[in-house]
């Protein structure tokens, strides 16, 4: 049946087409929705793990078991599971295993611009890249034939636009899967020096019967064309680009393995062209091979640069010298940045630390959006986790000056991912560290994900939470409490109380996402026109819902959700 | 058939993800090769959200460039300002009247502009510009405003009422399928 699919649903049909059994995944733009939809499956056993590492050795465990596995993630979710990843790639594999890699080129969502493919190079771990939604279900199908085949695990290189673009798809039957026999092989599966140093010898050698086979794959295809003055070399979501741009003005060389890279079949079709461009998005990475082999009639970076996406519009010009006409308004257009909802529960707590002058080490989600006009709340984001330990390290080299005007803030699932860890490093070694864990009750930017904390599993089921305060309290810190957001006073005293204790504390800033299906509305507050005395104390808030006409505060009855915090920063009471 | 472009674009939030999946749906059922790009995650959280549809024998790049958009369909009338540019020739731009305004002119660091409709008009572009908000409210929730475009869209090409019947009904889940219904037609009517 031809179906209009998302590259990651038509990745989730991959993997139930190919009787994938076991799933672990942790969420991350743009690769959350091949473990949303792959869990829709009743055949399939899906999960949110806590973190990337621990999705990553779940599904080698699941291999070794004799199943066919998966784990998905997002680029900077790999430098997490790099650990196993790079053990992973000596044991190789019982059953297929294959991994997800979502690069987010553009930086849409993401915190940096960093190539995965450096990683599979480094790990030397075979790498596939489909171009659209049809080639994610095919590659990731034939990824698990040649795991099993050459007894590596896979990766499948997406991209934001490969895997956030619906394009067509035929689906088949799913091929169900008898689990392969388990046997204890410690010379394979147990990687102390005296095994791994064997292992170490069969991975360089299955590296050049990968070679053999990116020469001959179909996976890697040449396009001739007649009218062609040049080559291309391509991969990925570029390859659509350049087709678009070059129709038949070029020939093309689309590379559907990234690693290894074939050597004489780029040495045969450069031969071809007087001149081959190399259009790759991010790092140069198929040019520098080019140039490794020999091959120095290509160019690429010099002309596409390693930032950012590479358009149709781009090539066309770089290489063509054309350029679409368009009509432009001569107008300042305002930018439309990222915001805080309507009803946010972050935007008290930013409110009071804003106002206080609170230094904040900032952490990966939603509340990322602290950062920005009018609260200015954030000073550092770096990683997932990074606030605490950041905090941490912060307060150890300022010392009590500090202590007692820094916090940190992190989402309940990002405490969950990598948070717990650099709160045990507070309780132990001693810094008097002020931590605010902003529990929303879901994993919210990447489009509300359930997490050990929230009571329900990825498939909806009842499952154990974990419970924060005794948890804090386990780890070794004695002053834990509990605010809701939507109460300012409140919480701004809580934050002082804790910033000035002399020791360690958590506060569980506790109030459940807006935009939670079973979260209950207010009706939509107005303002008094009679009252409103025009001292915009609630635009501070940086609420989208409330706008100035005519010097009175007004309140967009289609956004407004009455959360009440307007209400309670109005002085006049002008806001019903 | 040469690959058409229609650009869906609005404030995260307001439903442009529906917009384009409805389309998408129409255009397959038409035997079109087609693809539709979005964009999740971050900018979702109210900020300018733009998805791409295309179609024709064969595409292959997802994505719109300035010059490039036979259609853009505008939620939002400061978002239809600033896709401009993305309208080739001769293209269509479809708009709601609906203003929301942005962080920057909340905060009072940027004003909203004012008359984009006349400016937009006098720059020579074909401009249909609809109350898509009160027609939504009238189908009974403001947030059938991306329905409600979608059937003014559906006003000026041609593709069979059928298949954008079926299409809702793919799409929209059954409880609120009649006012979804009751949007489109709205729409169609107002063009």
């Amino acid at each position: 049946m031809k179906k209009l699919m998302l590259g990651n649903e038509a990745f989730a049909r991959g993997l139930y087409e190919a009787g994938c059994r076991v799933v672990s995944s942790y969420p991350g733009t743009p690769s959350t929705e091949i473990t949303e939809e792959v869990a829709k499956y009743d055949e399939v056993y899906a999960e949110w793990a806590p973190n990337e590492k621990v999705a990553m050795e779940t599904a080698l465990g699941a291999s070794i078991a004799g199943a066919r596995s998966f784990c998905g993630m997002k680029h900077v979710g790999l430098n997490v599971a790099a650990d196993p990843l790079y053990t992973a790639a000596y044991t190789g594999v019982n059953a297929g295993m294959v991994i997800a890699v979502a690069d987010d080129q553009g930086m849409h969502s993401s915190q940096n611009e960093q190539d995965s493919r450096h990683h599979a190079i480094a790990a030397k771990v075979p790498m596939l890249e489909p171009s659209d939604s049809g080639e994610c279900k095919e590659f990731v199908k034939l990824a698990f034939e040649l795991s099993e085949k050459f007894d590596a695990p896979f990766i499948v290189r997406m991209s934001t636009r490969v895997a956030h673009s619906q394009s067509i798809v035929d689906t088949e039957e799913r091929q169900e899967r008898e689990l392969l026999p388990y046997e204890k092989n410690a010379q394979k599966y147990v990687m102390m020096p005296a095994y791994a140093k064997t292992r170490h010898v069969f991975v360089e050698e299955r590296t050049k019967k990968l070679i053999e086979y990116a020469e001959t794959t179909p996976l890697n295809r040449v396009e001739m064309s007649d009218k062609a003055e040049f080559g291309v070399i391509t991969n990925g979501a570029a390859y659509q680009y350049v087709k678009e741009a070059l129709g038949e003005k070029a020939s093309v060389l689309k590379l559907g393995m990234v690693n290894p890279l074939p050597v004489k079949l780029i040495q045969d079709f450069a031969a071809k062209y007087e001149k081959v461009y190399v259009i790759e998005e991010l790092d140069g990475i198929i040019e520098q091979h080019c140039r490794n082999i020999g091959v120095n009639n290509v160019q690429g970076k010099e002309i596409f640069g390693c930032i950012g996406e590479i358009h149709q519009s781009n090539i066309a010009e770089k290489l063509l010298g054309e350029k679409k006409e368009f009509t432009e308004l001569g107008e300042n257009i305002p930018m439309r940045p990222p915001v805080m909802c309507p009803g946010c529960p972050h935007r008290g707590l930013f409110y009071c630390l804003s106002k206080n002058k609170i230094t904040v080490s900032g952490d990966i989600g939603c509340y990322t959006l602290g950062a920005v006009a009018p609260l200015f709340a954030v000073d550092t984001t770096i990683c997932m986790g990074a606030s605490i330990s950041g905090l941490h390290g912060f307060n150890k080299a300022r010392g009590t000056e500090s202590e007692h005007k820094t916090v940190a803030v992190i989402g309940d699932s990002t405490f969950m991912h990598s948070g717990m860890t650099g709160l045990v490093n507070i309780a132990y070694n001693n810094s008097n560290s002020t931590v605010i864990i902003l529990d929303n009750s879901i994993t919210g930017m990447t489009g509300h994900q359930q997490n050990p904390t929230t009571g329900k599993n990825l498939k909806g089921d009842p499952a154990a939470a974990v419970n924060l305060e005794e948890l804090c309290k386990a780890i070794g810190i004695k002053r834990v409490r509990v605010v809701d957001p939507y109460k300012l006073a409140e919480t701004e005293a809580a934050i002082k109380e804790e910033l000035a204790a002399d020791e360690a504390s958590v506060i569980i800033s506790r109030r459940p996402c807006a935009l939670l299906k079973y979260v209950k509305h207010n009706p939509p507050l107005k303002v008094n026109t009679d009252k409103c005395v025009g001292c915009k104390m609630c635009m501070k808030l940086g609420c989208p819902a409330i706008s100035m006409r005519d010097g009175k505060a007004v309140i967009d009855h289609t956004q407004c959700v009455g959360c009440g915090i307007c209400q309670e920063q109005c002085k006049v009471g002008a806001i019903e | 058939m040469e690959t058409k472009s229609v650009m869906i674009v609005g404030v995260g939030g307001q439903g442009s993800l529906l917009a384009s999946r409805l389309l998408g749906n129409v255009l397959l059922a038409q035997g079109y090769d087609v693809k539709v790009s979005e964009v999740h995650g971050m900018s979702q959280r109210g900020g300018s959200v733009v998805t791409y549809v295309k179609y024709g024998d064969k595409v292959y790049s997802p994505v719109i460039e300035k010059g490039e958009a036979d259609a853009v369909i505008s939620f939002e009338m400061l978002e239809a300002a600033r896709c401009l540019p993305y309208l080739k020739k001769g293209g269509k731009l479809i708009t709601s009247t609906q203003q929301i305004d942005p962080m920057p002119v909340i905060t009072g660091a940027a004003q909203y502009p004012e008359g984009l409709a006349e400016k937009i008009k006098a720059a020579g572009v074909e401009l249909i510009a609809v109350d898509a908000l009160s027609l939504a409210e009238q189908a009974g929730t403001a947030k059938a405003s991306n329905v409600v475009l979608m059937g003014v869209f559906s006003a000026i090409t041609d593709y069979p009422e059928e298949l954008w019947q079926k299409a809702l009904e793919q799409c929209v889940p059954a409880k609120f399928l009649d006012l979804n219904k009751k949007a489109f037609e709205l729409g169609k009517a107002a063009k």
